[in-house]
């Protein structure tokens, strides 16, 4: 057979559903909800050589886009240098350090060499988020960690299945060492079986079309991705745009940290350069490369949504290391925030600076957090604990097309939140308010998304509350003249006395008894061209169905007076 | 045991057998009305196909009946598959509908789940079903529990009813958390509710589906109530027209789990009509598949502008009470799950950035449609593909209007396509199907994995206009070994609404862990299940053949948020009986086992169904039609291209002679519908007339 190009298409199709059926198979098996039904999971088709993407399931989280070609990567690296056995057929990786091109801790990776005549043809790999691995919070979102100890349990790649069977006491050690372990092997048995899946389609593939042939389509369909994506950014006018994205801080040291951003455009390269974003920082803000760079690939596929991912893609993308910065961590800098946070304001940094020469593809930043409150605690008469979640969405920016969406979820995720009832079933709290934050999106010609405004109280026992949240201090920007999204807010009532916290939208542990509350205000979306320019009848409903008051609506999209008035 | 004991005496009130009298099936399609008449005495069938009429469907349905020539009075029973409510909620035409709800979470429906239209690209639009100054809030909470919180403000709800009539809401939902645990705020609000609302359209959270989840009760009970109105006049108006022409007795509409409910009650329960017509179809393949001895199928439902695949185990369609009908639109009654997977005949074969041809999933739709159609579409389809590679009758050009020639198909495959791809116009079109072919392959086995079955231990059950053309070829892709050719594939819906059942569904939410269920009430939520749905199945004045009662329970491991139906053989099943019942069914379905976590039970559901009488299905082609031989069934020839160009023998289906074995290549064709066997393909018929065909393996 030879490689014409309906051949090509259809080994391309083929190539997509063998990583989609992995993805299928991970979430119908796994038993954790994350992955089960948040899909908080990833599978991918990698390279023999360097472990660079070959294809990647359509049903992954956005915030793995990209991300395991840097574990697998690492994986043939330490084979070759002899620092990691070599496999064998059956043989399975098991591997969560994020310094090993990986994200957190929580995002476990499994990596399988596909054999064929007794050599490696390609990787399967898959990451799914597991519940805790560890460390000093349940769940392992801490706002204040200072080194990556404190964040879990940190595992180099090692075979956790030999020849098809899993090795017990690799298992025992991690169980040893994880919180609701017993639960665990529902996910690594899916995990697992997800890539056996992949295997065996793989195969059936290689069999039909050959091993040369279906190598030379791989190599066809990188030239042809790289081709794709620098005909998209051809469309953007060559120079240099920058932009400056802001956390409220690391958990730890309450100051700002900045990403600096300067994109610029010769033709059919986009280069990106961060240098002058802040050092590494104390606390798990940190973002290790692997995912600074995912971020990037993530922000470009939002714009250019057409383009498959693959590691051609992502070719025309020139990412300078950003060196010395907090984007590119070392151990033992903590970094569990960076799936989570740092990696959506990567993201805004590249949306804020490529909406100027790309006004109709790019949105105005979009709320960006993934507004993590989680609370642990017991309810002593009932004998029983329990660590509940939530995880929050916001507004999205407005764009050429519209307003923004209210309540979307993270630019990185794309899960649903759990019902209020459910909430309610599962943990001892009782929402007062579950609404629509009034007054919260961006204005602009196109405004921004709103966020959302809940109040919880618990109702037995006494337990503590973290959060994990960001655009505390500046809201999600506003593009071409729209204002900035409403910042987050976060109100504690103790005793009747209501605080905020010193971090603003970070905190650790702070306890609460039966009666207290919690009340959260998540950003809006930034808002997109000039607030005048809006059409009035918009302005008008939005205020008679009490999205802004008419105060608010006077005053934010009111017509600036003219030069003569002045 | 005791109710399915009274189950069996209430069977013995119908009498089994044959129908008896005349039956007439009409659906409405997206462009056609389609009828099935059924004399069961005579075991004779007359079948109409016009065009839907849009702006009042009663009009295409008196239409079918007189170009049938079939006397309504004389008619024992209607059945009717209608896209009014399915149509309003899709196209926004709703009435205007106001909502009262607990304090706090009026936005609920407008927040949703946190979600967006696709993974990448952060755009789109969603408006909520109820727009915000309609959605009042009133003080009143239950906790989780069912105990009540604050008491419902009955001062503060008849201002919020008053508030609503004086902003012209036609109907009403009243929707309360936790209604489901304890419904007591809902059941008083409704009672004040109806002394202050101008009519019935009353629509209460927990009544269509009695299980948390605030968001998707919600917008289920927004789109019952928005669409009620509209229903109840719809239905109310062809009952009129049909008893200006003597028809009385009841009026059956088809509902989205694939039976049916009397127009008299269809509309308090308005949501359920939603989606019904591809599950009636469903319904046919199911019956049809059971009598063929064929019961284990995945349907492939190909058209002009949508490709629907569901699945049927043991003649059984999959029913989910989780179907979303567009994005953030979940409608959680019990339904046939029936998934769309592409664009059908019209997706669109394009050059894209990377120089590869892709097909889809973009579609010409049904204006312009495909080059073939004469409407003024331009660019290549699939349907213009078969055109071009002689699987379809070029007869069949300009179907609706037009003066498009195959030239002219010829010079845009030759230049969009062909040029580019240093191919031929023929070369392009085979390539077109190629990769339609595998797409299609691979969004079958996507559904058929996630249902948790391989597609290889099914037959292909193939219909819709464009069904036929491609099943051989998917069903080869796939590794399916059979494909299973009704007699009348592009009738099927209206089928379904002849065969279909009477059937109601129950789902009541239980959500405790196994261990600290009270098994008795367990029970009793069983019995209260049996009696709700058999005093429904009287109250539809149909006869039935016997009536079946079915129980399942959903459920999941502690600490899992995915629920796994399992079927019970009774309504009194021990704690111990569900726990197995569980952990098989989970090691079936996930290959994994996991005895060291505590199962929970979540909800219990019943499904009362009232079987109809056997319809003779050989009645669909007319056996005085048929001629003794397939010499004398063959129409002609024409040139098809497979691999190559063949002279390919064209038969016509209803001339087929009743044991008739057929070798591909071959083409069959009949009114609405062309079958395509490609060299190696055979095809036999069976006693109802289905072509049963066993495709070569790749």
């Amino acid at each position: 057979m030879t490689l014409d190009p309906i051949t090509l298409t259809v080994i391309q199709s083929g190539l997509q559903q063998v990583c989609d059926e992995m993805d299928l198979t991970f979430s119908r098996a796994a038993f954790s909800p994350v992955i089960a039904e948040a899909n908080d999971r990833s599978d991918g088709i990698y390279s023999a050589e360097d472990g660079s993407l070959i294809a990647q399931g359509s049903q992954g989280l956005p915030v793995f886009v990209g991300v395991m070609q840097y574990s697998t990567g690492k994986i043939i690296e330490m084979i070759a240098a002899g620092t990691v056995t070599a496999p064998e057929p059956g043989d399975i990786y098991i591997v969560n350090d994020p310094y090993l091109g990986g994200t957190h801790l929580m995002d476990v990776r499994f990596a399988m060499p596909v054999w064929r005549n007794g050599r490696i043809f390609c990787w399967l790999s898959n990451t799914g988020h597991w519940p805790d691995t560890g460390g000093a919070v349940p769940g392992g979102f801490s706002a204040s960690a200072t080194s990556v100890e404190q964040e879990g349990l940190r595992l180099p790649p090692v075979r956790l299945f030999k020849k098809g069977v899993m090795d017990p006491e690799i298992y025992a050690i991690i169980c040893s060492n994880i919180r609701v372990a017993e639960q665990r092997i529902g996910d690594v048995k899916a995990q697992a079986a997800a890539l056996y899946v992949g295997e065996a389609r793989l195969t059936r593939l290689l069999d039909r079309y050959g091993d040369a042939l279906v190598q030379e389509a791989i190599a066809e369909l990188r030239s042809r991705a790289a081709q794709q994506m620098r005909a998209r950014i051809a469309e953007i006018a060559p120079g240099t745009y920058r932009s400056v994205a802001y956390i409220d801080s690391d958990g730890v040291v309450n100051a700002p940290l900045e990403i600096r951003l300067a994109i610029t455009a010769s033709g059919d390269r986009l280069s990106f350069d961060f240098s002058g974003s802040s050092a590494p920082c104390a606390g798990p803000m940190n973002s290790v490369l692997a995912t600074t760079l995912s971020s990037v690939y993530l922000a470009m596929r939002h714009i250019f949504p057409d383009v498959p991912i693959s590691a051609g893609a992502f070719e025309p993308l020139e990412i300078q290391r950003p060196e010395g910065t907090f984007l590119d961590a070392q151990y033992p800098r903590p970094v569990s925030g960076c799936a989570a946070e740092v990696s959506q304001r990567v993201a805004e940094a590249v949306f804020a600076a490529l909406v100027g020469p790309l006004p109709q593809r790019v949105t105005a930043s979009p709320a960006g957090s993934s507004g993590n409150f989680a609370l642990g605690g017991e309810v002593p008469e009932e004998g029983r604990s329990f660590v509940m979640y939530q995880i929050s969405g916001g507004g999205y920016g407005g764009y050429a097309g519209g307003d923004g969406i209210s309540n979307g979820c993270s630019t990185i995720g794309i899960s649903k939140a759990p019902p209020v009832e459910i909430m309610e079933q599962q943990f001892p709290v009782l929402y007062h308010r579950y609404a629509l934050r009034e007054g919260s999106g961006g204005a602009g010609q196109h405004r921004g998304g709103f966020g959302l405004d809940y109040e919880v109280e618990l109702l037995k026992g006494n337990a503590r509350a973290s959060f994990v949240m960001d655009h505390g201090r500046t809201g999600p920007q506003g593009a071409l003249g729209g204002g900035d999204g409403a910042v987050n807010e976060v109100r504690v009532t103790r005793g009747g006395v209501t605080t905020t916290p010193e971090h603003l939208s970070k905190a650790q542990d702070i306890p609460l008894v039966a009666g207290d509350r919690v009340r959260v205000r998540t950003p809006g979306g930034g808002g997109y061209g000039d607030p005048a320019l809006r059409d009035p009848a918009l302005v008008a409903e939005d205020v008679r169905l009490g999205r802004y008051s008419a105060e608010a609506a006077e005053r934010l999209f009111r017509p600036a007076p003219s030069p003569q008035d002045a | 045991m005791k109710d399915l004991d009274q189950t069996a005496d209430h069977s013995a009130e119908h009498s089994p057998g044959q129908i008896s009298g005349q039956i007439a099936g009409i659906d409405v399609g997206g462009t056609f009305t389609d009828l099935v008449f059924y004399d069961a005495t005579q075991a004779r069938v007359r079948l109409a196909k016009v065009p839907t009429t849009l702006d009042n469907q009663s009009r295409g349905v008196l239409d079918a009946l007189d170009a049938a020539e079939v006397d309504a009075a004389a008619l024992d029973l209607i059945v009717h598959g209608t896209t009014t409510t399915t149509n309003a909620v899709l196209e926004r035409r709703l009435c205007r509908t106001g909502l009262i709800t607990t304090m706090g979470f009026r936005d609920v429906l407008e927040l949703g789940r946190r979600t967006r239209p696709q993974a990448y690209g952060m755009k789109g639009q969603f408006r909520p079903l109820i727009p915000r100054d309609l959605r009042l809030e009133v003080p009143e909470r239950m906790l989780a529990s069912g105990a009540v919180h604050t008491a419902l403000d009955e001062v503060a709800l008849r201002q919020a009813l008053r508030a609503l009539v004086a902003q012209d809401c036609e109907s009403l939902v009243i929707h309360f958390l936790h209604a489901y645990a304890n419904p007591a705020h809902e059941l008083r609000a409704a009672e004040i509710a109806r002394e202050e609302w101008p009519n019935g359209n009353i629509t209460l959270g927990h009544a269509l589906l009695s299980e948390s989840r605030e968001y998707e009760r919600g917008v289920t009970a927004a789109v019952n109530a928005s669409v009620q109105p509209l229903l109840r006049r719809y239905v109310e108006r062809l009952a009129d027209r049909l008893a200006e022409r003597g028809y009385t007795r009841d009026l059956l509409v088809m509902t989205g789990n694939g039976g049916m409910v009397s127009a008299r009650i269809v509309a308090e329960e308005a949501a359920k009509t939603v989606m019904s017509g591809p599950a009636s179809g469903v319904m046919a393949a199911a019956y049809t598949g059971r009598r063929a001895g064929i019961p284990d199928l995945l349907t492939y439902d190909m058209g002009g502008t949508s490709t629907d695949v569901a699945m049927i185990r043991g003649a059984d369609p999959a029913v989910s009470h989780e179907i979303e009908i567009e994005y953030a639109m979940p409608i959680h009654v019990p339904m046939v799950d029936v998934r769309t997977v592409g664009a059908g005949g019209g997706s669109l074969a394009r050059i894209d950035a990377s120089g590869l041809l892709q097909v889809g999933p973009d579609s010409a739709g049904s204006v312009p449609g495909p080059i073939c159609y004469g409407k003024g579409g331009t660019e290549p389809t699939i349907s213009d593909a078969n055109m071009l590679l002689g699987r379809m009758n070029p007869a069949r050009l300009n179907t609706i209007q037009g003066d498009v020639t195959l030239a002219d198909i010829e010079a845009a495959f030759a230049q969009k396509l062909g040029a580019p791809l240093g191919l031929s116009a023929t070369g392009a079109a085979s390539a077109v199907l190629r990769i339609a072919t595998a797409k299609m392959a691979d969004a079958v086995r996507m559904v058929s994995i996630s249902l948790g079955e391989d597609p290889r231990d099914f037959a292909l059950f193939a219909f819709g206009g464009a069904g036929p053309l491609h099943a051989c070829d998917i069903a080869r892709e796939l590794g399916v070994p059979r494909v299973l050719v009704p007699a009348r594939p592009g009738i099927t819906n209206a089928l379904g609404c002849i065969v279909a059942d009477l059937r109601h569904d129950y789902v009541t939410t239980v959500n405790r862990p196994l261990a600290a269920c009270d098994m008795a009430e367990v029970h009793a939520q069983f019995a209260r299940q049996i009696e709700e749905g058999r005093a429904a199945i009287a109250r539809e004045r149909v006869k039935i053949a016997d009536l079946r009662v079915t129980h399942s329970v959903d459920m999941q491991f502690i600490g899992q948020t995915h629920l796994l139906r399992v079927a019970l053989p009774g309504p009194a099943p021990t704690r111990e009986d569900l726990a197995e019942l569980f952990e098989q069914a989970y090691f079936r379905r996930f290959q994994v086992a996991l005895p060291e976590i505590r199962p929970a039970l979540v909800n219990v559901n019943t499904s009362v169904i009232g079987r109809r009488p056997e319809v003779d299905l050989s009645a669909l082609i007319d056996a005085a039609g048929r001629r003794p031989t397939l010499a004398e069934a063959r129409t002609g020839s024409r040139a098809v291209f497979f691999d190559d160009w063949h002279d390919t023998p064209v038969y016509w289906r209803d001339h087929l002679p009743a044991s008739a074995t057929l070798a591909g290549p071959a083409i069959v064709e009949q009114m609405d519908c062309t079958l395509v066997l490609s060299p190696g393909d055979t095809a036999t018929q069976d006693a109802d007339g289905n072509l049963i065909v066993t495709v070569r393996a790749l």
